[in-house]
């Protein structure tokens, strides 16, 4: 069979019409209901926290997360996450439960290579770009920012 | 009525659909999207316009992995306001750290309490 | 006998299938070929300590199985072909030291069963070997973890995504006895036409299959009417619909409804996140070696050419921007002596 470059184009062609589109719509509906559903969840945590325990809105911003992050591990422990992701979408991912599912599933996959190198090292398997490129973006972001002041 | 619930509900949809149009759109992994959203979340602190989002919308800003940029930003800026450049390594994880830690512990003790279901 | 054509092996002797193993997991045994394996397990660890660990157990559950049907010892096999999709194929190896036979490890990835097959009648047809055993396994989970992601994470899978069959097949092939007959076997050449997305598998793998079928037609001489089923590993439905159009447009070859293919034929498209079908090592192996045989048995085939797909990526390739090279492997059973 020829693989030159010119069958490798047609192939493409060949193969973008069969495979199927992603039902792009019904994906960012769903990514939105469940992102949602997930945020307001936080905000009555947030609230919960701000009567009962003293925090006010700037400091109850901690605890909620850490509520969000051990309802996810929980989730994920019980084997239910992977599957509200497979319909949410983006909708699970991108709030932080997202980050501790990606956490705590590559910690409980690999426990079968032991608690340090197994647990312990593939831990930020999955999450570990989005910390790396947090903490580098915030650098230079604040890095950028405080050069502007000095020099104005 | 407090509307930061209905705000909450909406914003944080809002940017689960933004995550979602990177992936479905772009053939990015969910790893490079969530990536990609934190340093916009950085880049929005960047121009003080993050901050307005959590006043209006609290959790809806808060939890969504934005905020993880928005965060480490404002850590580390509020540490170079007293201790100048070398304040913006010191400061970047003082901000964040309950997310970071919370997730550590809990999935390590979710390690060994638990099983994968495959 | 011997190499007729490009890539053709012609089995003189007809080397006999002599008995099969098939042992899988709880999905392929809730999907529509369930009754015809051999051992359905409901729990996807096997009572194991890890996937791994279940993976191994699975093919040499097959392997014993096939042993036991065809009243013979471990140590009457002269030799072991096996592969798998671990790294460094772990499964064959553990699976090997447990059976102790002359092990011959190998890796095709997907086309791994007819890979095996293939050796292991060629190698009885030249009197190398009076009993050779051939299996291959593939474990969802194992599969998951390796090439992807771990289990429990959330993230999300496009439709043109497959799933990786748990499960083991295993053949025993002798020089005499009763049982369907292998005659032919063409191995493939590498084939990659520059898909790059392991969510693409069935169209990167597409191409291997349509020049591996077009050349054992071309190597043998025969029509595809002469066969009763042509049947791919596991190209899916999207993989398979785009084989289908390759070879009527590169090959002028039409093959209608005698086309077929094995990861469509495993599962049932309601069944819970199975996507565009069937994948894996597995997948190939069980549903030839269980439901495949079992219509030859029962009179429904004469003649079949069983053409296993594999794609031959690593987890760093494709991170590293490369394309999918693929490989295409097929052979041919025969109800009966061919004469």
């Amino acid at each position: 069979m020829q693989q030159g470059p010119k069958e490798k184009l047609e192939y493409k062609r060949i193969t973008q019409k069969h495979l199927p589109k992603r039902p792009v719509f019904s994906n960012s509906v769903r990514a939105f209901l469940v992102g949602g559903a997930i945020c307001l969840l936080g905000q009555f945590v947030q609230k919960f926290f701000i009567h009962f325990f003293d925090f006010d809105q700037k400091s109850a911003g901690n605890p909620t997360v850490a509520v969000m992050v051990f309802l996810s591990v929980l989730l994920t422990g019980f084997g239910v996450y992977d599957r509200i992701g497979q319909w949410a979408g983006a909708g699970s991912a991108v709030p932080v439960t997202g980050f501790a599912n990606a956490m705590a599933s590559a910690a409980i996959e690999h426990r079968s290579e032991g608690i340090v190198l197994g647990v312990g090292g593939q831990m930020f398997k999955v999450a570990g770009p989005v910390i790396v490129f947090g903490v580098v973006s915030a650098f230079v972001i604040a890095l950028v920012k405080q050069i502007i002041k000095m020099v104005i | 009525m407090d509307m930061t619930f209905f705000y909450a509900f909406l914003i944080g949809g809002l940017i689960c659909v933004v995550g979602q149009l990177l992936i479905d759109l772009t053939n990015l992994t969910p790893a490079h999207a969530m990536s990609a959203l934190v340093v916009l979340g950085a880049v929005l602190d960047g121009f003080g316009l993050y901050e307005p989002l959590i006043e209006l919308a609290g959790a809806g800003a808060s939890i969504p992995i934005t905020s993880f940029g928005n965060a480490l930003v404002h850590g580390a800026m509020a540490e170079a306001e007293q201790h100048g450049i070398v304040g913006i390594i010191t400061g970047i994880f003082e901000v964040t750290s309950a997310g970071v830690s919370a997730a550590i512990v809990f999935s390590f003790f979710a390690a060994l309490l638990f099983k994968p279901k495959g | 006998m011997g190499l007729i054509g490009k890539q053709t092996w012609e089995f003189a002797s007809q080397p006999v299938l002599i008995s099969t193993g098939t042992v899988v997991g709880p999905k392929e045994g809730q999907g529509p070929l369930g009754h015809d394996f051999d051992m359905v397990h409901q729990d996807s660890y096997l009572g194991q300590g890890s996937w791994e660990k279940a993976e191994r157990r699975l093919m040499e559950e097959a392997c014993e199985t096939a042993l036991s049907k065809a009243h013979l010892k471990a140590d009457q096999i002269d030799i072991f072909y096996a592969g798998d999709l671990l790294n460094q194929i772990v499964t064959s190896g553990f699976a090997a030291r447990t059976l102790a036979t002359p092990f011959i490890g190998l890796f095709g990835a997907c086309s791994t069963s007819m890979e095996s097959l293939a050796l292991a009648a060629m190698t009885v047809d030249a009197g190398y070997a009076n009993y050779a055993l051939a299996s291959t396994a593939s474990h969802h989970s194992t599969a998951e973890r390796q090439f992807r992601y771990p289990t429990e994470y959330g993230g999300q899978k496009p439709l043109s995504a497959q799933c990786t069959v748990t499960g083991s097949g295993a053949a025993i092939v002798g020089k005499a006895g009763e049982g369907p007959r292998i005659t032919h076997a063409t191995i493939g050449q590498v084939v990659d036409l520059g898909v790059k997305s392991p969510f693409e598998m069935g169209p990167a793998m597409a191409p291997a299959a349509v020049d591996t079928i077009a050349q054992h037609l071309k190597d043998t001489g025969r029509k595809p009417e002469e066969y009763d089923l042509i049947v791919t590993g596991d190209l899916a439905r999207i993989g398979h619909k785009i084989a289908a159009e390759l070879l009527e447009q590169q090959a002028g070859l039409f093959l209608g409804d005698l086309f077929k293919d094995c990861g469509i034929l495993i599962f049932d498209p309601d069944q819970e996140e199975v996507f565009s079908g069937g994948s894996g090592c597995a997948c190939c192996a069980v549903v030839t070696y269980g439901h495949l045989l079992k219509r030859m048995e029962r009179g429904e085939l004469n003649r079949m050419l069983i053409c296993a797909t594999g794609a031959l990526l690593s987890p760093l390739s494709t991170q590293q921007g490369e394309s999918i090279p693929c490989v295409a492997h097929a052979v041919v059973i025969e109800r009966g002596r061919w004469d």
